[in-house]
C-alpha cells in the first residue's frame, strides 16, 4: 500500500473545489459585484434588485471568473444586510455558487455577516496591521474558525506601502503572526502588496508598478507557499472611460506580474485581452509606463495619453451592435449562430469554404463548434427553445449553401475513385436518428422540434413525416442503417401503435433504440405497456431539451448498458407500483354506477329549442374574428415554456424569450390573416335527443334517422353524494316526456401545407413550428368562438352572455363540448356518428385516418351538450361489466373495443 | 487510552443504528413520557433523545449489545438534542439535560461493559458525542419562491450547537461527532462553536470527528457540494477523522469513500446504511452482505474507522468487526512541506 501525498496548495470550494496548483497559472477574481467598482451593480443592490444583480455574477462566471469578489462597501447601504442578501440568494444559484466567493469589505462586521452565508471556503479580503496587531490578530483567529483564507493587504500602522522594500517588510511580519500566533497554514495567507494608479502625471507614482511587480517577486522567494494577489483594474485608473487602453495596460501588467509570481488578480472577467494580441504599438507604450521606461519628465505617460486620445476618439464612430463584423469568420459564424441571426450567414459560410480546404470542413469546424456552444448554453438552461430553433435555421442555412460544393466534391471523388477503379467510401459519419408520427397520427409539432433539436446537436435526422406505417419504419430504419428510431404520437390510438411498433421490432431481432415521446405518451404508459415489449432500450422522453442527453447516453458504448439498465430498473419500479395502486381503488358494478348517476331535477328544466334542426356551415371565415378568441398559452407550452399567460412574457426567466417569440408570433399571424394563409372551415349541428336514462342518447336527425350515441360512465366508487358520471346524464330521459336537445361541432384550419414546405425549403423551422403551432391554435379558437354563437345565438340557450377570452379559458361559460377521444368520452370510434351527423368530411374536408385522427392536423370536434348541470369530468378506468355492455350496445367485437379503450380499462386485456 | 494510538494500529469500529433498535422495543407515547414527562403538553412519542431521561435502561442495554458486537466507539443518543431540534417537542429547556444524561448512558455502558467477562480481550472503548445536522439549515431556503430567506441564522445554530458542545463535554464524551451532515454551513457553524468553546473557556480541545452525508447519485451534499469541496470547506477544524454516513449503502458509497481516502489529511471513516431502504422504508441488507462490501475497503485501504447507520444492528456490527480485523488500517498521507 503506497502513501498518497498531499501538496499544501491553496484550495478553495463553492459547491465545487478550486486548487490553485503552480500548473494553474493565474486565478481570476470576477470585480463586477462590487458596489464600489461596478456602477451598474450598486444601482441594482441601492434598489434593491437582488435577483438582476445575481445576474452580474452570473455574467462573471459565465467570462471565466474563478472567484468572485463581493463588496457591498458604500455609504448608501446597510452592508451587512446587502452582504447578508445577496450571499443568501446566491448560494440558490448553482451555476454561480459553484465557485468559490471573496468576501471584500474595509468593515469587518460586514466581512464576518458574510463568512456566515458562505458553505464553502472563502478568501476574507481584506484583514490588515494598519490598526494594530492585537486587532489584526483577533480578526485572523474570527476568520480562521469560519476555515477562510486571507488577503493580508501590505498595511500597517504607518500606512499603506508603496515601495517594494516596505511592501516585502509588512509581509514578511504579518507572514510571521498568521503563522506562529493564529496558526495559519502559510497556503492560505495571501497577500496584496498595493497596486497603485500609474502615469498619473506625478512622477512619484511612475515607479508603482514596478514596486508591485519586484516586490511579488521577493514576496513569492521568501514565502513560496503564500500567494499574491492585487486588484488590476486600479493601475489604469488614470484612463478610466477609455476601456481600449485600460485592457491593454491590465495585459501588459499581469504578463510582467504573473511572471513575478502573481496568483490571482480581481479582474473584469469578461474583459481580459490577451497579451499577444495587442497591437504592438499600444503594446510598446503599455510597456513603457508600466516598466517605467523612457520615463524621464514622464515622457513615456504622455506619448500613451496621446495615444489613448486618438482611440477614443475613434472608438465613438463604431456602432457597438456591429462589432462582431470585425471577427475572424469562425467567430463570425458562431455569433450568428448563438444569437440566431441569419443576415450574414451566406456571406459568412462563402468566406469560410474559400478558407478552408473542403466545405465538409466548415460544418465540421465552425458550424459544428457554434453549435456546441448553443448546445451547451441549452444544456445549461441558459438558452431556451425559440433561441435554439432560429439557431438551427442558421445553421440549415449555412449546410444548404454549402451542399452543392459538397455534392460536387463527392461526385469528383467518385469520378475518381472509377478512374482508380477504387471504391468510394464515405466515412461513417453523424449518428442517424428516424423520427415518425406513427400510423393513423398526424400531429408532429413535438417531433419537429425534436427534430430541430437533435440535428443541433449533431445528428442526421430521418424525418418521415405523419401517419407512417411500423413497415415503413422498420424498412427505412434497416435501409438507412439509422442509430436510433423515435416515435411521436398525440391521441390515445397511437399509444397502441408505438406497443405494436416494439413487437415488430423484437419479432424482427432489431436492437436499435426506441424514443417514445408525444402528448399522450408517459413514463407510466412506456414503462407498463411499451418497454416489456423490446429490451434493446426503449426510453420515454419528456420533452426535446431530454432528448439530446438520452440519445448521447444511448448511442455512447461505454454509458448505453448502463443507462438501458438503469432505465429498465425504474421501469420495472414503476410497474410495480402501477400494479401496487391498482388494487386501491374500488369499482363499482355497472347497474349500481348507473344508479348513481347525476341526479338532475328534470321537473324545473325546460329545454331550449335550438334556432335551426340540422347543420350548418361556415366557409372561410373571417380569421381576424378568430384569432381574437386565441389562447397563447397552449402556444408557449408547444414551445417548451412552460407558465401563464400573459405573465410568461415578464417571466425572470424565460420572460425575454417568450417575449420575442410573442412578437414573432404576432407578426406572423398578421401576414397569415393579410395574406389569407389559411382557410378557416366548420360545421354544427344540432338535433333532438333523449336518453335512455342508462348509457344511451337517441337522436333523430333532420331525415328522421334514430342515431344512438353510446356512452361510457364513471366506474370508480365515488365519495358520499358524489355520482357516477356520463354524458347521458346531461340529456332529459324519454320518459320526463321533454324533447331534449344535443349539438355536435367540426372545425378545420386548412391550407397550411404549401406554407410549411416553403418554409421547409428555407429551412426555417422556426416559422414552420410557429405555424403549426398558430394553426392549432386557431382550430381551437374557431370552436370557442363557434360555441359563444351556438350559446347566444344558433342554439340560443344563453342569451345575455358577458365572458371576457380569459373566461372562456377557464370555461366559465354554460354548457360544455367534449370531444370523442377525450377524458369524458374516451371511445374515438363515436367521431363516426358525429362526422355522419354533421357530414362533416363534406362540409369541412376533415378525414378520420384509421386512427381516427383528424386531417389536417389543426382540427377540432365535440358534441355540443347545453344543460346548466353539465361539465368536464373524466371517465376514469372502466370494469370488464362495463366493456361487454358497451360491446354489446356497439355491437363491436369485445377486442376491437378493448382495442380502443386500453387507456381507460382498469384491467390487463 | 488515546484514541489516535489506537487508529496507528488497528480499524477502529464504531456502533450502529441507535433508532433502529429503539424500534425493536415498540415504546409507546407513555414510555417515552416515563414519570417525569407524563403531563407534558404535546406528544413526545419519536424524540428518541428523550429515551435517555426516561428510559435509560434501554440505551445502555443498545450501547451494551454494540460493545459486546465489537464497537469501540459509541456515539450518545444525541443527534437531536439540541434547543433548535428539540423544539418540535417543546423541549428545547432540556437540550442541556438530555446531552448530558446520554453520555451518561454511555459512559455507564462503557464501564459495565469492561468490567464484564466478554471484555476480558479488549482494552477500552470510547465515547462520541453525537452532533446532528438539525432540522433547519443555513444553505437552503425552505420557502422555493424565497430563495433568499433562511429559517435560522448562523448564530442562532452557534449558539445552540455550543449548548450541546457544553453538556457532551460537561458529560464526559471522549470526542466530538459532527454527523450526517448534509449543509456544510450547519457543520461549519458546529466547527465554529466547537473551537470557540474551548477557546472561550482555556481548555484542551478534544479530537472532533466529521462525517458528511452524500446524498444520491449526483455524488453531492444535499446543500450541493461535491465531496471534495466539502472537505476543502471544513478541513480547518483539524479533525481527527473525516468520512461519510447515512443516505447510502456501502455499495453506493464506494466510489465516494475511495475519493475521500485520496484527498483527507486526517483519518477516514465510513458507517454506511444497511443498502438503500425498499418500497416499505425499511432497510434489508443482512450483516454479512454489509460486512463483505466494507472488507473490501479495509483491503484497498480507503478506511480507518467503520461502522453502520441507518438499518445497522450490532449483527451488523459483529460481521464488519471481525471482517475487518485482518486488515491493516488506512496509512495517513504524507504532507508535502513544499509545492
Amino acid at each position: 500500500m503506497s502513501s498518497t501525498v498531499i501538496k499544501p496548495y491553496l484550495r478553495l470550494s463553492g459547491l465545487e473545489p478550486l486548487v490553485v496548483r503552480p500548473e494553474t497559472n493565474f486565478v481570476n477574481v470576477g470585480e463586477r459585484t462590487n458596489v464600489t467598482g461596478s456602477k451598474k451593480f450598486a444601482r441594482l443592490i441601492r434598489d434593491n434588485q437582488y435577483e438582476e444583480a445575481l445576474s452580474v455574477a452570473r455574467q462573471q462566471v459565465e467570462s471565466g471568473a474563478q472567484i468572485l469578489d463581493v463588496n457591498m462597501d458604500d455609504a448608501l447601504l446597510e452592508g451587512v444586510h446587502a452582504m447578508t442578501t445577496f450571499l443568501n440568494l446566491l448560494q440558490a444559484e448553482p451555476d454561480i455558487a459553484k465557485i468559490p466567493v471573496m468576501i471584500d469589505s474595509s468593515k469587518f462586521e460586514i466581512i464576518e455577516a458574510g463568512l456566515k452565508c458562505v458553505q464553502g471556503k472563502c478568501i476574507v479580503n481584506s484583514i490588515s496591521m494598519k490598526e494594530g496587531e492585537e486587532k489584526f490578530i483577533d480578526q485572523a483567529f474570527i476568520c480562521k474558525s469560519y476555515g477562510a483564507s486571507v488577503i493580508v493587504m501590505a498595511f500597517d500602522e504607518i500606512g499603506q506601502a508603496d515601495t517594494k522594500k516596505r511592501k516585502v517588510e509588512i509581509c514578511e511580519r504579518a507572514y510571521k503572526i498568521l503563522t506562529e500566533q493564529v496558526g495559519y497554514d502559510p497556503q492560505d495567507i495571501i497577500f496584496d502588496p498595493n497596486i497603485f494608479a500609474i502615469a498619473t502625471g506625478i512622477e512619484e507614482h511612475n515607479n508603482y508598478a514596478v514596486d508591485f511587480i519586484e516586490a511579488t517577486r521577493e514576496i513569492k522567494q521568501k514565502m513560496p507557499l503564500a500567494k499574491v494577489s492585487g486588484g488590476v483594474s486600479n493601475v489604469s485608473f488614470s484612463f478610466r472611460g477609455n476601456d481600449h487602453v485600460r485592457e491593454a495596460i491590465h495585459a501588459v501588467f499581469l504578463y510582467y506580474a504573473i511572471q513575478a509570481g502573481m496568483d490571482m488578480g480581481i479582474v473584469n472577467a469578461g474583459q481580459l485581452q490577451v497579451y499577444s494580441e495587442i497591437e504592438p504599438k499600444l503594446k510598446d507604450l503599455c510597456e513603457d509606463v508600466i516598466l517605467n521606461r523612457n520615463n524621464d519628465n514622464n515622457e513615456a505617460t504622455e506619448a500613451l495619453i496621446n495615444f489613448a486620445e486618438t482611440v477614443k476618439a475613434k472608438g465613438k464612430v463604431t456602432v457597438k451592435d456591429e462589432a462582431w463584423r470585425n471577427e475572424p469568420v469562425e467567430k463570425r459564424l458562431s455569433h450568428a449562430l448563438v444569437n440566431g441571426i441569419t443576415d450574414y450567414v451566406e456571406a459568412d459560410t462563402e468566406e469560410a469554404r474559400q478558407k478552408y480546404s473542403k466545405p465538409l470542413d466548415v460544418i465540421e469546424g465552425p458550424l459544428m463548434d457554434g453549435m456546441n456552444i448553443v448546445g451547451d448554453l441549452f444544456g445549461s438552461g441558459k438558452m431556451f427553445l425559440p433561441q435554439v430553433v432560429k439557431s438551427a435555421r442558421v445553421m440549415k442555412k449555412s449546410v444548404a449553401y454549402l451542399f452543392p460544393f459538397i455534392e460536387a466534391e463527392k461526385e469528383e471523388r467518385r469520378l475518381a475513385h472509377i478512374a482508380a477503379g477504387t471504391v468510394n467510401e464515405e466515412g461513417a459519419g453523424a449518428a442517424k436518428i428516424l423520427l415518425a408520427t406513427v400510423k393513423g397520427d398526424v400531429h408532429d409539432i413535438g417531433k419537429n422540434i425534436v427534430g430541430v433539436v437533435l440535428g443541433c446537436n449533431g445528428y442526421d435526422i430521418i424525418d418521415l413525416g405523419v401517419m407512417v406505417s411500423a413497415d415503413k419504419i422498420l424498412e427505412t430504419a434497416r435501409r438507412e442503417k439509422v442509430d436510433i428510431i423515435g416515435l411521436s404520437g398525440l391521441i390515445t390510438p397511437s399509444l397502441d401503435e408505438m406497443v405494436h411498433i416494439a413487437r415488430e421490432m423484437k419479432r424482427q431481432n432489431m436492437n436499435l433504440p426506441l424514443l417514445i415521446g408525444g402528448a399522450t405518451t408517459s413514463r407510466m404508459h412506456t414503462a407498463v405497456k411499451i418497454a416489456p415489449e423490446y429490451q434493446e432500450g426503449v426510453v420515454h422522453v419528456l420533452d426535446a431539451s431530454r432528448s439530446v442527453t438520452v440519445a448521447g447516453s444511448l448511442l455512447s458504448k461505454e454509458q448505453k448498458p448502463d443507462f438501458v439498465k438503469k432505465m429498465y430498473e425504474e421501469y420495472r419500479k414503476l410497474k410495480e407500483d402501477f400494479g401496487n395502486k391498482k388494487v386501491t381503488k374500488a369499482y363499482l358494478k355497472l347497474e349500481d354506477a348507473q344508479q348513481n348517476k347525476v341526479k338532475i331535477d328534470w321537473q324545473k328544466f325546460t329545454p331550449v329549442k335550438p334556432s335551426f334542426i340540422g347543420t350548418k356551415s361556415f366557409i372561410d371565415h373571417d380569421l381576424a374574428e378568430i384569432a381574437q378568441y386565441i389562447d397563447w398559452q397552449p402556444f408557449f407550452i408547444a414551445w417548451e415554456l412552460h407558465g401563464r399567460f400573459p405573465q410568461i412574457l415578464s417571466d425572470e426567466k424565460v420572460g425575454k424569450e417568450a417575449t420575442k417569440l410573442y412578437n414573432d408570433a404576432q407578426a406572423l399571424l398578421k401576414q397569415i390573416i393579410e395574406e389569407k394563409w389559411l382557410t378557416a372551415k366548420g360545421v354544427i349541428g344540432f338535433w333532438p335527443a333523449n336518453s335512455n336514462g342508462k348509457d344511451t342518447i337517441t337522436v333523430t336527425d333532420e331525415l328522421s334517422t334514430i342515431v344512438e350515441l353510446e356512452s361510457l360512465r364513471q366506474q370508480v366508487k365515488k365519495a358520499e353524494g358524489q355520482p357516477n358520471m356520463s354524458l347521458t346524464d346531461f340529456i332529459a330521459p324519454i320518459e320526463t316526456g321533454l324533447q331534449d336537445y344535443i349539438g355536435a361541432f367540426a372545425v378545420t384550419i386548412d391550407g397550411i401545407e404549401p406554407h410549411l414546405k416553403r418554409f421547409n425549403e428555407q429551412h426555417d423551422d422556426y416559422n414552420k413550428i410557429s405555424l403549426q403551432a398558430l394553426a392549432d391554435r386557431f382550430a381551437e379558437a374557431f370552436a370557442e368562438f363557434l360555441h359563444y354563437k351556438t350559446r347566444t345565438e344558433y342554439w340560443g340557450y344563453v342569451k345575455d352572455e358577458n365572458l371576457t377570452n380569459e373566461d372562456f379559458i377557464k370555461e366559465k361559460y354554460l354548457g360544455i363540448r367534449p370531444a370523442p377521444g377525450y377524458p369524458a368520452c374516451p371511445d374515438h370510434t363515436e367521431k363516426y356518428k358525429l362526422f355522419a351527423l354533421l357530414d362533416a368530411t363534406n362540409a369541412t374536408g376533415i378525414q378520420l385516418t384509421e386512427s381516427l385522427a383528424m386531417y389536417p392536423a389543426s382540427s377540432v370536434c365535440g358534441w355540443y351538450f347545453a344543460n346548466p348541470e353539465s361539465k368536464y369530468f373524466g371517465i376514469g378506468k372502466i370494469e370488464k361489466d362495463q366493456v361487454l355492455d358497451y360491446a354489446k350496445r356497439k355491437n363491436m367485437e369485445i377486442e376491437e373495443v378493448e382495442r380502443w379503450l386500453r387507456p381507460v380499462l382498469e384491467y390487463d386485456a | 487510552m488515546d484514541i489516535r494510538k489506537e487508529l496507528e494500529k488497528r480499524i477502529l469500529i464504531i456502533d450502529g443504528a441507535m433508532g433502529t433498535m429503539i424500534q425493536r422495543h415498540n415504546l409507546e407515547e407513555a414510555d417515552y413520557r416515563g414519570e417525569r414527562f407524563k403531563d407534558w403538553h404535546t406528544d413526545v412519542k419519536g424524540n428518541n433523545d428523550l429515551l435517555s431521561i426516561t428510559q435509560p435502561q434501554i440505551i445502555e442495554e443498545i450501547h451494551l449489545q454494540y460493545l459486546a458486537a465489537g464497537a469501540d466507539i459509541i456515539e450518545t443518543n444525541t443527534f437531536s438534542s439540541t434547543s433548535i431540534a428539540q423544539a418540535d417537542y417543546d423541549m428545547q429547556s432540556l437540550a442541556y439535560e438530555l446531552n448530558v444524561a446520554s453520555a451518561k448512558c454511555a459512559r455507564n455502558a462503557i464501564e459495565k461493559f469492561l468490567a464484564s467477562p466478554e471484555a476480558s480481550n479488549r482494552s477500552g472503548a470510547w465515547v462520541a458525542g453525537a452532533i446532528g445536522p438539525l432540522n433547519k439549515t443555513l444553505s437552503l431556503s425552505p420557502d422555493v419562491n424565497n430563495p433568499g430567506y433562511r429559517a435560522v441564522t448562523f448564530d442562532e445554530v452557534a449558539s445552540a450547537y455550543t449548548e450541546q458542545i457544553k453538556a457532551l463535554v460537561d458529560g464526559g464524551v471522549d470526542v466530538l461527532l459532527i454527523e450526517t451532515i448534509f449543509d456544510t454551513l450547519n457543520a461549519k457553524a458546529a466547527i465554529y462553536a466547537v473551537k470557540k468553546f474551548f477557546r472561550d473557556n482555556k481548555m484542551q480541545e478534544l479530537p472532533i470527528m466529521i462525517s458528511g452525508t452524500i446524498t444520491d447519485a449526483s455524488g453531492r451534499t444535499l446543500s450541493g457540494q461535491t465531496l471534495e469541496a466539502f472537505y476543502t470547506s471544513i478541513r480547518h477544524a483539524k479533525p481527527l477523522s473525516v468520512g461519510l454516513n447515512c443516505a447510502l449503502g456501502a455499495t453506493q458509497m464506494r466510489p465516494h469513500i475511495e475519493e475521500l481516502s485520496q484527498i483527507a489529511e486526517c483519518y477516514t471513516s465510513a458507517y454506511p446504511n444497511a443498502g438503500l431502504p425498499n418500497a416499505f422504508g425499511q432497510y434489508d441488507e443482512q450483516p454479512h452482505e454489509t460486512a463483505h462490501i466494507i472488507e473490501e475497503w479495509a483491503q484497498e485501504g480507503f478506511v480507518n474507522i467503520v461502522g453502520g447507520c441507518c438499518g445497522t444492528t450490532p449483527d451488523h456490527i459483529k460481521h464488519i468487526a471481525d471482517e475487518v480485523r485482518k486488515f491493516r488500517p488506512r496509512e495517513l498521507p504524507v504532507l508535502e512541506e513544499s509545492l
